[in-house]
């Protein structure tokens, strides 16, 4: 059973991703990256890390593609993207070796076979506990930092995103394009 | 057929090369942003499958701390790429080059 859902869910990711890397258009690889987030939550059950797919689930799939969507508000979402692409063979040459290099590295068994859990947390409770258990205990810190970083983080989104918002975007477009754009427009 | 450790890591690392191809094929920023999520969610698979079948809760933990430093760098980050476009009118990689040489 496990390894149907496994397989499903890997194949069904794996097509989406490539969706979301290969489509011309934004609007259609931002919603297949929103549903490849939705099914590695569903990796993550099958995982038994249940509190790990929850915030994927609210984290991910809720407030970064949220924010993507709200972000796509101000740029021409609807336009195809055109780009100019140099050499696609070496591109694809490059990341398959990095995948069989990773692979290499990932399944080397002489590294994993001597690793100790050192991190178990107390037995017999269900996950979110043991999680809240070990995150306010052994890593209370870094729990901290990570905080004061979303802080951070709102406060220069804040910042960056309000500059120069007393003028309207189309203005800046239509500054913004060159003239022969402009010249087809008209 | 049960499932192991290395059925998890190779998945991961699929898609931590869909990832790579991303960011080395496509010209637009918003698409540099989404294979960099790629990229993330890769790493927090591998992190939560070895978590699970060593036993150790330490890869969960990792995991959530990058869902927290993706989350900060997107808002950041689509700042970032709002200023840009109101300067550029455009997200093309290939426009920035303002340097005449």
């Amino acid at each position: 059973m496990e390894t149907i859902a496994f397989y499903l869910f890997s194949i069904l990711i794996t097509g989406l991703f490539l969706v979301t890397v290969m489509s011309k258009n934004i609007l259609y690889s931002m919603s297949a990256l929103a549903a490849g987030m939705v099914l590695i939550s569903g990796l993550f059950f099958i995982l038994g890390a249940d509190f790990l797919g929850a915030v994927q689930l609210v984290v991910y799939s809720g407030a970064v593609m949220a924010l993507y969507a709200f972000g796509m508000m101000f740029f021409d979402a609807t336009r195809n993207v055109k780009e100019k692409n140099s050499s696609g063979a070496a591109v694809f040459l490059l990341s398959g070796l990095s995948a069989v290099v990773l692979v290499a590295i990932f399944a080397a068994p002489s590294i994993g076979a001597n690793i100790k859990p050192l991190v178990t947390g107390t037995k017999g409770l269900d996950n979110p506990h043991v999680i809240g258990e070990v995150l306010f205990t052994k890593y209370l810190i870094p729990f901290e930092v990570a905080a004061v970083m979303l802080l951070v983080a709102m406060i220069a989104g804040i910042i960056l995103a309000s500059k120069k918002m007393d003028k309207s975007l189309s203005e800046v477009y239509i500054d913004a394009l060159p003239e022969e754009e402009l010249k087809e427009q008209k | 057929m049960t499932l192991t450790l290395t059925h998890y890591l190779v998945l991961s690392a699929i898609l931590f090369a869909i990832g790579i191809a991303g960011v080395v094929r496509r010209k637009n920023l918003l698409m540099l942003f989404f294979a960099t999520e790629i990229m993330l969610n890769a790493a927090n698979i591998a992190f939560a499958a070895i978590s699970a079948y060593i036993g150790d809760l330490s890869g969960q933990l990792f995991a959530l701390f990058i869902i927290a430093i993706a989350a900060s760098e997107v808002a950041v980050g689509l700042g970032l790429l709002i200023l840009i476009y109101k300067k550029y009118g455009t997200l093309d990689l290939d426009k920035f080059t303002v340097m005449k040489g």
